[in-house]
């Protein structure tokens, strides 16, 4: 069985790929990772539209994480990425050192899916989103 | 006579670690010792709100100690603002005329070490380390790089808040810590999520803070008035939309709202504040919140505590208490305990780290989720 998506903002094609979804607001404009009814920027109702979100993206903002909730491997970079066409989003930046000065605010990163199933003792693949260096 | 609200009784425990007590129990001792300060019982105590974040039913349980008088007693929380929405909410009911002699008290059994946050997005597996971070060092070192992105701020600059705030406390009895750490000590301790090191984070601490709240009129009548500090203004807001807030907690805009609105109420600005407590959860914190609170220009935080406008004979000193990082954080008890340490000043009653002359004075705390209190302050 194909992996399932950790996160609900994860959505996979009949074809087998994954991809970020969001909700593109026609009020306001505004677009939000994820599904939404409602707008929350706005309030208007009823008026968002699923919008398939960009897999490009810059690092808007970061942090080195050395100590995290028992059992979580440390250091990682938990990193805040604001995608291309709308959308912010929350995930791991790999292929980094974690040091800071060898990450800059702004760098073009892109999202990748893989694999998380070294994350759970039975077994049950899951599949989440990561960011790396997009050049 | 005005609708004025004043606080006439306040106190709070020397925060620590207490580990056979339970959060009723030292909102009892709080509570009394709140009483004592205005020479009031607990029977003259028409309603109470009581503010925790984990214990349940914790005000009624109080009276279990002290005295069941049969008021109407409202459990609150509120995250971090969980006090201070109850001092607000006991404010509220006096303003409205419905009651004259209120109690609102705080308290919190915390755990050692991080706070494990629930997993309130419902996925499958956990996702702390696998979607990023989300623990609460994580979340204010981002809110710390956010401002690093925007001014520059420097990791040395957040280390000198813990500096600061840790000498504070050294004059506060009442503070978990009362240990100077050196600039260089913080920023070689433990790494936690750069830039915050461990002593730039606050403690995990058990506690307890409690006020009594009265009408102007009531406080005439009943003499209590001269020592009496009046609430200038109470605000409360809820997070506004912000573009990242959704990934990304933004506490910054709802600290703004919040400011701006006891601004308005009291009539004043940030100019005519004396000493400040503010919610430095974690270093980087404290320098956003100037800016946010209005005490200095957008982008000037740094500089802002550079010139030492903020430590105790500045110009207005932030957390003299020693601030969350060294007196302590339990959740519920934090935001009275602010009111506590700005109203020990007012009164002339601070000791060796009074602010002097002291007329107004502002708390802050913020809530992840979120939620953020203001409360401005006068001298009655």
């Amino acid at each position: 069985m194909a992996d399932q998506p950790v996160a609900p903002h994860t959505v996979i094609s009949t074809g087998g790929e994954p991809y970020l979804v969001g909700s593109h607001c026609s009020a306001c404009g505004e677009t939000h990772l994820g599904a939404f009814e409602n707008c929350p920027a706005c309030t208007a109702r009823g008026q968002m539209d699923e919008v398939r979100l960009s897999n490009q993206g810059t690092l808007y903002n970061y942090t080195i994480v050395y100590r995290s909730l028992p059992g979580v491997t440390v250091p990682f970079i938990s990193a805040v990425v604001d995608l291309d066409g709308g959308g912010t989003i929350r995930g791991n930046l790999l292929e980094v050192e974690p040091d800071p000065s060898k990450i800059a605010f702004d760098m073009p990163v892109k999202v990748v899916f893989r694999s998380a199933a070294d994350a759970v003792a039975g077994g049950e693949g899951y599949l989440a989103h990561f960011f790396v260096p997009a050049n | 006579m005005s609708n004025d609200v004043y606080i006439v009784g306040i106190d709070m425990i020397k925060f620590g670690r207490f580990e056979n007590e339970k959060a009723e129990r030292l909102a009892a001792q709080a509570t009394l010792m709140a009483l004592d300060d205005c020479g009031l019982g607990i029977r003259d105590i028409q309603a109470i709100w009581a503010g925790s974040c984990n214990a349940t039913m914790m005000g009624q349980r109080m009276l279990h100690y002290i005295g069941q008088t049969g008021v109407p007693v409202v459990n609150v929380t509120n995250a971090c603002a969980t006090g201070a929405t109850a001092f607000r909410e006991a404010w509220i009911a006096i303003k409205a005329g419905l009651y004259d002699t209120c109690l609102a008290v705080g308290a919190e059994k915390m755990g050692k070490g991080m706070l494990v946050p629930k997993n309130s997005q419902g996925t499958a597996i956990p996702t702390e380390g696998l979607l990023g971070s989300g623990v609460m060092p994580s979340v204010f070192a981002k809110m710390g790089m956010e401002h690093t992105r925007k001014h520059g701020t420097t990791f040395e600059q957040f280390a000198r808040v813990s500096e600061k705030n840790h000498r504070h406390s050294t004059l506060n009895p009442k503070a978990m810590y009362q240990r100077e750490t050196p600039l260089a000590m913080v920023m070689e301790s433990e790494m936690i999520a750069y830039p915050l090191t461990k002593l730039m984070c606050s403690v995990n601490v058990d506690g307890a803070a409690a006020a009594v709240l009265m009408s102007e009129k009531k406080a005439k009548q009943s003499g209590l008035i001269n020592r009496a500090v009046k609430v200038r203004a109470s605000a409360l807001a809820s997070d506004p939309f912000t573009a990242r807030n959704l990934v990304m907690q933004d506490v910054n805009t709802v600290t703004r709202l919040a400011a701006q609105n006891a601004y308005e109420m009291a009539e004043l600005g940030p100019e005519d504040v004396n000493l400040i407590e503010l919610h430095d959860c974690f270093a980087t914190a404290e320098i956003c919140h100037y800016e946010n609170l209005g005490l200095c220009a957008e982008g000037e935080g740094g500089a802002y505590l550079d010139s030492g406008a903020t430590q105790l004979g500045g110009q207005q000193p932030v957390n003299v208490s020693g601030g969350l990082l060294s007196k302590g954080h339990p959740l519920g008890a934090t935001g009275i305990a602010n009111i506590y340490e700005i109203s020990q000043h007012l009164r002339g009653e601070a000791g060796a780290r009074q602010v002097e002359g002291a007329k107004i004075g502002l708390t802050h705390v913020v809530g992840l989720g979120s939620a953020c209190a203001v409360h401005l302050l006068e001298k009655a």
